[in-house]
């Protein structure tokens, strides 16, 4: 299980965008209880592109977000991620059909597919930075061990923590640890990141830094999912924003459109309110 | 009252060798093995399988229902009538086994509960199976936490080896039994025996310190 597949990873510069969609959700479906979260959510994401999901708190938008990670199980919809992990290109997708019964295998292939950074960044407090990095690929993966830790260290490099490579997550800022929260995302080259809110517990002075790491993957080829409340940066690296309230997708477009000029009164509320915080 | 030195010091070697050569020893297996029996009981009180979870259960409330004493009872003189003949070693080695199986089951339980529900989903995240993220994740992390519950555990184990004395294990209480029945000084033996075992708990309070320590290197402070 190597993950040699040129689906992986960043998108090559050129090829953004191009062809069939790598992730494509249709028709998800959850409720907890009576409580419904998700209704009917359709999501395609191509390669390269960067989607944010903006709403209240509430709306069903870190829910479908956990359920592309096998987070969550939703009870109705499909989830289809294109092209094959085995090395030598493109090969069958990977389909989930969660109205019917969804298998362990199933879920953790669905996992093997995309990375999560979380919103409280759930480094392992009991392992360095280093190995917090390449447990993933090493005991996972099955990578070579000399390898994952030569990516960890370019990876660490890239985003400015190469010293901090023995330290423990205690030992660092909120936004240190952020940081290292992605580093161990992209060191499994997954199909797709996925942010959870980033840089909601963030101090106001780290957001940036974060923030910053974000654009250069997007600017890089990454193809990513972004929960976020920070609505200039989404406006800023967002392709396709999606505006979802009450398990609902209430409307979805480009960046600009959906952010500058909403057609639905309650994206204009909730992006004028947003911004009156600013 | 005079003082018998001579007794106190000629008392001291039956006792402190029914420490080294009972005592310690039953305590050691006893832990160890009631620790690996904590373990899986404590995974099977976390199943969602209500048979198996209710199975620990049961287990760990009939151990924790009855006294030790009698615990090693049923088992040295209770169960040869049921044709299972033990000798004292054996029979007091299942029973610590099993008491400190209970016991020790529910800080472990405790333990894993009290890991953040982030860390399991941090697991998944990098492609861990259940199994993958309990042993390499959620154990390390609640290993940390039980140290000093399960150092009581083992501490309350050293002296409930005491309670072996009456299924006719040779350990240190045993000796200071019969050296008291033999010169008919109760006080010097039993206080002396009180000593050795007060000892014995104070190495183990001061390791538990250092392992505390140690297990706490990447936690802030």
């Amino acid at each position: 299980m190597s993950p040699t597949d040129e689906t992986r990873g960043p998108a090559p510069s050129g090829a953004a965008s191009q062809g069939r969609p790598v992730l494509s959700v249709r028709n998800l479906a959850k409720a907890f209880g009576s409580n419904v979260v998700l209704r009917d959510i359709d999501l395609d994401v191509r390669r390269g592109n960067v989607v944010a999901l903006i709403g209240p708190s509430g709306s069903g938008k870190t829910t479908v977000l956990r359920s592309l990670n096998g987070l969550e199980t939703p009870d109705a919809g499909t989830v289809t991620f294109a092209g094959t992990r085995t090395s030598g290109g493109p090969g069958p997708d990977l389909a989930l059909d969660f109205s019917a019964k969804v298998s362990k295998k199933e879920i953790s292939d669905l996992r093997d597919r995309s990375a999560m950074v979380f919103q409280h960044y759930n480094l392992f407090p009991h392992m360095t930075v280093l190995q917090n990095v390449i447990e993933g690929p090493v005991q996972v993966q099955k990578r070579k061990r000399a390898e994952a830790v030569a990516d960890a260290e370019k990876l660490l490099a890239r985003v400015g923590l190469a010293d901090k490579r023995d330290a423990y997550p205690f030992e660092l800022s909120g936004g240190q640890q952020q940081r290292v929260g992605i580093v161990r995302a992209l060191a499994l080259k997954p199909q797709l990141l996925l942010f959870d809110e980033p840089t909601s517990a963030l101090d106001p002075e780290l957001v940036g830094d974060v923030l910053g790491v974000i654009q250069e993957l997007a600017d890089e080829g990454w193809t990513m999912v972004i929960v976020t409340h920070e609505l200039a940066f989404a406006r800023q690296v967002a392709d396709e924003v999606i505006f979802m309230d009450g398990g609902l997708v209430v409307e979805r477009g480009p960046a600009a459109e959906v952010l500058r000029a909403p057609r639905q009164e309650r994206t204009r509320q909730f992006v004028r309110r947003l911004l009156h915080e600013f | 009252m005079p003082l018998n030195w001579d007794l106190i010091w000629s008392s001291f070697g039956p006792i402190v060798t029914g420490a080294v050569t009972g005592t310690i020893p039953l305590t050691l297996a006893s832990f160890v093995i009631g620790l690996a029996l904590a373990l899986l009981v404590a995974l099977m009180r976390l199943s969602r399988n209500v048979a198996v979870s209710g199975v620990a259960r049961f287990y760990v409330s009939v151990i924790r229902g009855t006294p030790l004493l009698v615990q090693l009872f049923v088992i040295f003189y209770g169960l040869p009538s049921l044709g299972v003949k033990l000798d004292p070693w054996p029979s007091a080695i299942i029973a610590f086994s099993l008491n400190v199986g209970g016991y020790a089951a529910e800080v472990i339980r405790a333990a894993i509960l009290s890991v953040p529900k982030g860390q399991w989903e941090a697991g998944h995240t990098i492609g861990m199976s259940r199994s993958q993220s309990l042993r390499r994740i959620i154990l390390p992390q609640a290993a940390r936490v039980s140290v000093p519950p399960l150092s009581n555990t083992f501490i309350s184990l050293v002296k409930d080896t005491s309670l072996a004395s009456l299924i006719l294990v040779t350990e240190l209480f045993r000796n200071a039994q019969q050296i008291a029945a033999f010169s008919q000084e109760f006080m010097v033996l039993y206080l002396e025996a009180a000593l050795v075992y007060w000892v014995i708990c104070l190495a183990l309070s001061s390791g538990q310190s250092v392992l505390e320590r140690r297990l706490d290197r990447y936690v802030a402070h």
